[in-house]
């Protein structure tokens, strides 16, 4: 899987979870950025990603990340692994 | 043995079909039907059609945003919806809503604040009486409701504590019911915890596996008698996981219940009650400390360093883990500790971390130093006067197994997976300690616990909010912000959003700063309860100023996991005193208004505190200790270092 199909799925993911179609899927872009990211719609956007992506992260990881490009650098490792 | 995610699919529905441009459409047509006109009727009809194909969770948020905008008109039927009961529940009501959708049945859905089923029963004034629901879900967690009692209890004393639990969980029933007049829908829902026992678990009265299936059966009764409907969640569950074992297909087509596939696992299972007869169930469990009891290495990162707690998932995911170690431990597994470390450093953790669930005296051997683990594993069995073959080795690190295999071919080591919520189920499956009988000798252990739980046997159930309360046995125990829960405050300021007076925000190395400037009071306050220990659940944050006779509350901020509790004012209480004692002799507290904490708005009025002058974005409160009556804190026993 590419890093453009990684971030496209984010793309779709994010406009989705935030209903706002201008979205785009950014390597810099966090949580502070996009109104509406709080606690819930942060799971909401992990499990959407683990059922397009087809992984699953640990509870770990998921502390761990800050922006999006963390989690599309672990999506791409979990998809190199499997 | 994991399911696939797809026997939750609602596989019986049609796969979705161009589902972005229909719910595009939808909302213009929801947009215009709103104004009564006849473009309504067709937007319900086309909302229908969608909540008939299989959705997955995000479009069934989308679907679910998109219709709320019809008229009432546009409905068939419709009904209210009052949900209680255990954690999160917000993210199911767009998926029961829509199921609504589904049939033509509009749902309104309301839900009690995060876990306060119990309080807005009890409390007639609460939120949920004036909701006028049709129908109340109660969602409520087994673990929730089990009694409290030692593994060595009789099936009599089990029998006494579960009949106060159900009668309890009936008064409760009863009271929503004649306050309400709504349905009661009473959810039934299996265990999340591993068992301690594996098949042995349902033959020891009082282990929670046990426990639990007794509490569900007289939970059944009663709701055929009371005339509650059932939500049985755990029937619906038992049946996916029965389907993964062998389906109707090989029973038509070979009489086979259980799939060949499936063998090895069913053979294990029986495999092991019939090797615990023999007498060869595993005996000691030795573990692993870095990255196996905690995250992190203690020698490197510190107390105030390692993973373990509330404040991280992972955090959170070592301290079940040593839940379930704790639970073997009073069933009569002996736990070992074999690690790389220096005695002292790694003991000064049992002794000093405050979320460490397991104390010293729970570990029967411990082998910290610099040596082979395998010689160690040698000393613990020596030690203990049992064979090597009755060890069992747990350790995360891949090298340390592999050399533990090599050396001691008779210990049993099991692959551990790179993740800690996973290690308790590893521990629970794989079944080393499965034994065939159970004595008071085994629960011999658990001293410590028998006085708590003899204590509670005398005690009725909850009837009212105030015995409700008395009942948690809550301590309260508030200390300024030490190194060790740095963290964790920190996380707390950065992440609530509701009970929050400021919604000031710190980074960590700000929050020390506070912490070690001579101006400012920090409080960090610690909840416990006979369900457990809450970990911190609130921060003040106070600065004196005006020569120290004004303490200036520029952060006050509490977990919504423990509202309706009084915590509170006992907060209040402990902040005033304090300050009292410094010296301070005027309370100023602050509210600044955002998108998410309307819910305190009234919060220091509340306390007694009145207006000063305020400002759009500030208004500020006032409390003169001099004269102010505080209330004393009840249903709380406080333990105060500040």
């Amino acid at each position: 899987m590419t890093e453009q199909q990684i971030y496209d799925g984010l793309t779709a993911i994010l406009r989705d979870v935030f209903d706002d179609d201008g979205l785009v899927a950014r390597p810099e872009l966090s949580a502070r950025d996009v109104p509406g990211w709080d606690s819930f719609n942060h799971i909401n956007v992990i499990v959407a990603a683990e059922l397009r992506f087809g992984v699953k992260f640990k509870a770990s990881e998921l502390d761990g990340l800050h922006t999006l490009g963390d989690f599309a650098r672990l999506i791409a490792r979990r998809k190199a692994a499997a | 043995m994991t399911l696939p995610t797809s026997t939750l699919d609602l596989y019986w529905l049609p796969e979705a079909v161009e589902f972005s441009t229909a719910v595009t459409a939808l909302r213009a047509a929801a947009a215009k039907g709103a104004d009564g006109n006849a473009d309504a009727g067709a937007a319900a009809g086309t909302a229908r059609m969608l909540a008939n194909q299989r959705l997955d969770f995000l479009q069934t948020r989308t679907l679910d945003r998109a219709v709320q905008g019809l008229p009432d008109a546009a409905w068939g039927a419709e009904l209210t919806l009052a949900v209680l009961g255990t954690g999160t529940l917000e993210h199911l009501l767009p998926a029961i809503r829509v199921a609504g959708l589904r049939r033509g049945l509009r749902v309104r859905c309301w839900q009690a604040p995060y876990g306060q089923w119990r309080q807005q029963i009890l409390d007639p004034a609460a939120d949920l009486h004036r909701q006028r629901p049709d129908v109340i879900l109660l969602a409520v967690d087994p673990a929730e409701l089990l009694p409290d009692l030692p593994l060595s209890a009789t099936a009599e004393e089990a029998d006494t504590a579960l009949a106060a639990r159900a009668e309890e969980m009936v008064g409760l029933w009863r009271t929503a019911r004649e306050r309400t007049g709504a349905v009661i829908l009473q959810q039934l829902m299996p265990l999340a915890e591993p068992p301690a026992f594996g098949h042995f678990e349902r033959l020891v009265p009082a282990a929670p596996g046990a426990l639990a299936a007794r509490l569900d059966e007289a939970l059944v009764r009663a709701a055929a008698r009371e005339r509650v409907l059932l939500l049985d969640l755990g029937r619906s569950l038992a049946e996916i996981g029965r389907r993964s074992v062998g389906d109707a297909r090989l029973w038509h087509h070979a009489k086979q219940a259980i799939s060949p596939a499936a063998a090895p696992w069913y053979g294990e299972q029986v495999g092991r009650v019939l090797a615990s007869l023999r007498g060869l169930s595993r005996k000691v469990l030795v573990l692993d400390l870095d990255n196996t009891l905690w995250g992190g290495v203690i020698g490197d990162d510190g107390l105030g360093g390692i993973v373990l707690g509330q404040g991280s998932a992972a955090g959170e995911a070592f301290v079940a883990f040593q839940r379930h170690l704790r639970q073997l431990s009073r069933r009569g597994v002996i736990l070992a500790v074999s690690s790389k470390n220096s005695p002292a450093v790694a003991e000064a953790v049992f002794r000093e971390h405050p979320d460490m669930v397991l104390t010293r005296s729970d570990i029967a051997a411990f082998e910290a130093n610099w040596e082979d683990k395998p010689a160690a594993l040698r000393r613990i069995a020596r030690d203990l006067e049992l064979g090597i073959d009755s060890l069992v080795f747990f350790d995360d690190n891949p090298v340390e197994r592999d050399l533990m295999r090599r050396s001691l071919p008779a210990v049993a080591v099991p692959e551990v997976p790179d993740a800690p919520e996973l290690y308790g189920q590893t521990l629970a499956d794989a079944g080393y300690f499965e034994p065939v009988a159970f004595t008071a000798d085994d629960a011999g252990r658990t001293r410590q616990y028998q006085a708590n739980a003899e204590r509670r046997q005398g005690q009725a159930a909850a009837t009212d909010m105030d015995s409700f309360l008395r009942d948690l046995d809550m301590v309260l125990a508030v200390e300024p912000v030490t190194p060790v829960t740095l963290a964790r405050v920190t996380q707390l300021i950065n992440k609530t959003n509701q009970f929050n007076l400021t919604t000031r925000r710190y980074t960590e190395p700000e929050v020390r700063d506070l912490r070690d400037s001579p101006d400012v009071l920090t409080f960090a306050a610690r909840l416990k309860d006979r369900f457990g220990d809450n970990g911190i659940i609130a921060v003040v944050i106070g600065r004196r100023v005006e020569d120290g006779r004004t303490l200036d509350l520029d952060s006050w901020l509490m977990s919504c996991r423990v509202l309706g509790r009084g915590v509170e004012q006992a907060l209040l209480s402990v902040v005033a005193a304090s300050a009292a004692r410094r010296g301070v002799e005027r309370l100023v507290g602050h509210y600044r208004p955002t998108a998410r904490n309307g819910m305190v708005r009234d919060f220091y009025p509340g306390l007694g505190f009145t207006a000063l002058p305020a400002s759009a974005e500030d208004q500020g409160w006032s409390l003169d200790l001099r004269t102010a009556v505080l209330p004393q804190p009840r249903h709380f026993t406080l333990a105060l270092s500040v």
